[in-house]
């Protein structure tokens, strides 16, 4: 045996246990930090350009705008934090969790939105000598930030000890571990403190607030007028979350909302109810339809895969069934009945088709298991486009109208509310999109309740005991089949009631929208990853999950014939690095189970 | 609501189970051939045998996994259904050997979906929330709480399942499988990969659940915990039942040691030199020193 203490050797002897990344005394560091976010603060109302070629006009003095403000933020972000770190009087509650993480991620914020605005403007007006002074002072300042932030010491982990033996190859691979462990150990934080007993009133004040700050940054991102923005509020977005969340506020304030989960949930949906107000024209309610079409649909997909744990590869058929359904009863002049039924109505029809489809492909299907249910679902998902591809009058009776599709399905108008006409609400111009916006927030208010309710009860933990173990949950006296077929109808009765809404929205109602995989988001693959992304099992998962899916393919058009290439990289990357999805399940938030958790749930369910 | 089962304790004597010529065959083999078994209440009844004796496929032909390829089991007088879930609402529980537990749900969520069989909210109810389902919904986790406490879990009840350590896993397979408000539970192992401590633990959960009128079957390899639990002992030997009766009885009956361990037979191989052995042993009067030595050397 050779037992060799060999430990120091390759690095162990020059860190010290208390470090930067880069070699600069504490003190120092977080003066240079702090300073550089301060100057880049300033920066941010300097001319970065001299032309307004680019969009957003950066060169204006004293007024900053496009990309600029989302520079201010990550600046003010990390000037906040930094102030906190000084144990500032009056900043401390900003940073429950150790401040020393948030500054560092605030700091990558500022400094990638900058340099990737810099570069932006270089490459987009032809090099570098486009740069306005303020746009070099804002490339220093939040570099220094940035190498500042990295200096801030930290505890670095012990370096696992070397067998000598091993090829050189293997000391590479062990020493590129040990540097990637300590860049993560450079980046955490500690545990939040838990958030302190309020008054109820206060903490609902701070639900009020952090849902504003979601509906302004909604908001924001939706209303990204060129490609740059989207990509620079991405940025600032995803790092500024991960600085928030560092600092241990996002975990103080889920407990704040935990304690207030209806009061929330009503919160949140008032906060989508006040989008259209927002907006100037009907151009971005559009998509804030669509997206909430889709993310709707996605949550009724997840009681069938996130809660029952039932893989549908053709989930989007449903959609189809209940949209054509509420077409045919429309009155639309190409639909084959001439009837003009009043919504509730419709929706009912398309419900009930829905339902009734659901259980014809669910009866003979849900027999199988995993992945056999996978392609058999897929398989119908396919075989329901093509029959209404070919009920046209010429390959079967008239029925779909073909390829062509039910086209002028006229606005709805309930009780005297014309849906295709603009209202005017408080002073706001509410357009034809904003109105079926409204409509379609109550969908989802009803799909929520269905999740919420169904999924904590005695049917919802049948879902859930047949998703973990199907022999168990059978010999524990749970009727698989039909609860499986329960979980199935609802999910599909629930994408019919979007697709009666869709139907209309949509004007047209076509076999093409409902492909398996396409571009266009409300796609059986794409409501599947918006499940799999946001966090199977919950409801706030698929409506981001969804949000994200729809607007990134939206906003970043130049990405063209690679959107689905780029989608599938993220995929693959958010899959290696965060299986549990964007917002996990709470079974994996329960205390104690932090480290052996992740991705037990989505291995057995989304495989 | 909760119809309570258990209350109800039968005279002891009334059978409870009543397997009549049990046969499974899987293609040409016959893994259980011809078994008869009753359980009747308020007893413990051990079934042993050695490793793949057809012990669990009989578990399996009892709780609906399996249909007996020939023969019935009667449940209290009626055939049992064909389907594992329509067993367990008739009034049979199991555990599992390798436990089953549903790892991700809460410890008391396990054990409220073992009551699935004795509550009657669907899908309407839980959406609508009436007051019936806030009721059941309140009684059923009183139920569960009481069972936790039982089997000693009360204060683990917001832990995930997979959390617990193994003994305790075991514990909470059994309190689900209680939550049915089963007459008769079938116990697959119970204490496979126990401690002594914990294997005597749980001695004296299934005399408390044995007190509670419930009947008990369990197959164990644990011969010493058999015999200190059991009323009868029945032995399973390659599919066939060998002896049924009491510890005494089956302890003693030569056909099952040799079932365990194999009969000497006339002519073996070895049998001289066991021969020459034993008589070595009987002169040098030392009997454990040479004998490694001389394994060894075989």
């Amino acid at each position: 045996m050779t037992t060799q203490t060999t430990t120091p050797e390759a690095f162990g002897d020059t860190t010290p246990a208390r470090a930067g990344l880069i070699g600069i005394p504490e003190n120092a560091a977080r003066a240079l930090a702090t300073g550089g976010a301060i100057l880049t603060i300033i920066s941010t109302f300097l001319a970065w350009t001299w032309t307004a070629d680019f969009p957003g006009d950066l060169t204006v003095y004293g007024y900053p705008g496009g990309l600029q403000v989302l520079v201010l933020i990550g600046g003010l972000l990390t000037t906040l934090f930094s102030l906190a770190s000084y144990s500032v009087k009056g900043f401390g509650w900003l940073v429950p969790a150790g401040a020393d993480g948030a500054i560092k991620f605030a700091a990558l914020a500022t400094f990638a939105t900058a340099w990737y605005t810099v570069i932006a403007i270089s490459v987009n007006l032809g090099g570098v000598v486009n740069l306005e002074p303020g746009g070099y002072v804002v490339a220093v300042a939040s570099l220094a930030t940035l190498l500042g932030a990295l200096a801030l010491p930290f505890e670095h982990p012990e370096p696992d000890p070397i067998d000598p033996d091993d090829t050189s190859w293997e000391h590479t691979k062990h020493k590129l571990g040990h540097q990637w462990q300590t860049v993560k150990a450079a980046f955490a934080t500690g545990t939040a403190r838990p958030a302190p007993a309020l008054p109820s009133y206060a903490e609902i004040l701070i639900i009020v607030a952090v849902l504003a700050l979601a509906l302004a940054v909604f908001t924001y991102g939706i209303g990204t007028e060129y490609d740059e923005l989207f990509i620079g509020f991405l940025i600032t977005a995803g790092l500024g979350f991960a600085a928030l969340n560092k600092s241990g506020l996002v975990a103080q304030a889920s407990q704040i909302t935990a304690r207030h989960q209806n009061i929330t949930i009503c919160g949140a949906f008032v906060a989508a109810a006040l989008f259209p107000f927002t907006q100037t024209d009907d151009q971005y309610a559009t998509l804030g339809v669509y997206i909430l079409i889709f993310a709707t649909v996605a949550l009724g997909l997840n009681i069938v895969v996130g809660l029952a744990g039932l893989l549908d590869l053709g989930y989007v058929a449903f959609l189809g069934v209940g949209a054509y359904a509420a077409a045919m009863v429309s009155g639309s002049p190409s639909s084959p009945f001439d009837v003009h039924f009043p919504f509730w109505a419709a929706a009912l029809v398309g419900c009930a088709a829905s339902l009734v489809f659901g259980v014809l492909i669910g009866a003979p299907t849900l027999r199988l298991r995993g992945d056999y249910l996978a392609i058999v679902t897929l398989g119908f998902g396919e075989i329901f486009r093509i029959t209404a591809n070919n009920l046209d009058g010429t390959s079967g009776p008239d029925i779909t109208n073909g390829s062509n599709g039910i086209s002028s399905i006229p606005n709805l108008d309930i009780l005297g509310f014309d849906f295709g006409a603009v209202h005017n609400i408080l002073g706001v111009d509410i357009g034809r999109f904003a109105n079926y916006f409204f409509l379609m927030l109550i969908i989802t208010a009803i799909v929520v309740l269905v999740f919420r309710r169904s999924g904590d009860s005695r049917i919802g933990r049948a879902w859930v005991a047949i998703r973990e173990d199907e022999t168990a949950a059978l010999a524990m006296g749970i009727n698989g089949f039909r609860v499986k077929l329960i979980a199935f109808a609802v999910g599909a009765s629930l994408a019919g009631l979007a697709g009666t809404v869709q139907a209309h929205v949509t004007y047209t109602v076509t076999p093409e929208q409902y492909l398996f995989a396409g571009a266009i988001p409300p796609n059986s693959a794409f409501l599947l990853a918006a499940v799999v992304l946001g966090g199977m099992g919950t409801i706030g998962g698929p409506l981001i999950g969804a949000s994200l899916l729809f607007l990134i393919p939206n906003k970043l058009q130049f990405l063209g014939d690679y959107q689905l290439f780029a989608f599938g990289l993220a995929l693959i990357l958010l899959m290696r690095f965060r299986p549990e999805g964007m917002i996990p399940n709470r079974r994996r938030q329960l205390e104690f189970h932090e480290e052996a958790e992740a991705p037990t749930v989505l291995t057995k369910a989304g495989a | 609501m909760t119809t309570d089962t258990t209350t109800t304790v039968a005279p002891t004597g009334e059978t409870v189970l009543d397997a009549r010529g049990v046969t499974m065959r899987f293609g040409g083999l016959t893994a259980v051939r011809d078994v008869n078994l009753t359980v009747n209440s308020g007893e413990i009844v051990g079934l042993i045998g050695p490793n793949g004796a057809g012990k669990t496929t009989f578990f399996n032909c009892l709780t609906g996994l399996y249909i007996p390829t020939e023969g019935e089991v009667r449940y209290k007088g009626n055939v049992l259904p064909p389907k594992s879930f329509k067993v367990t609402a008739a009034g049979i529980a199991r555990t599992f050997q390798n436990i089953r537990l549903f790892a991700n749900m809460t410890v008391l969520e396990n054990v409220l979906v073992g009551r699935h069989t004795r509550t009657k909210e669907g899908f309407w109810s839980a959406v609508l929330r009436g007051p019936g389902f806030h009721k059941a919904e309140a009684t059923s986790r009183e139920r569960a709480m009481e069972l936790l406490e039982f089997v000693g879990l009360e204060k683990k009840a917001e832990h995930l399942a997979r959390n617990l350590p193994y003994g305790e896993q075991r514990k909470l397979e059994i309190a689900r499988a209680l939550a049915s408000e089963p007459g008769l539970l079938l116990l697959d192992e119970p204490t496979a990969g126990m401690n002594p401590q914990e294997t005597r633990a749980t001695e004296e959960l299934v005399f408390a659940i044995r007190d509670k009128g419930i009947a008990v079957l369990v197959i164990e390899h644990d011969m010493r915990f058999i015999f200190n639990l059991c009323d009868r002992v029945a032995v399973l030997v390659q599919g066939e039942k060998l002896v049924e009766g009491d510890s005494a009885t089956v302890q003693g009956d030569e056909r099952v040691v040799a079932a365990y361990l194999g009969e000497p037979f006339e002519n073996a191989p070895g049998d001289e030199e066991v021969a020459e052995v034993e008589a070595a042993e009987a002169q040098a009067g030392t009997p454990t020193d040479a004998a490694p030595g001389k394994e060894n050397d075989r």
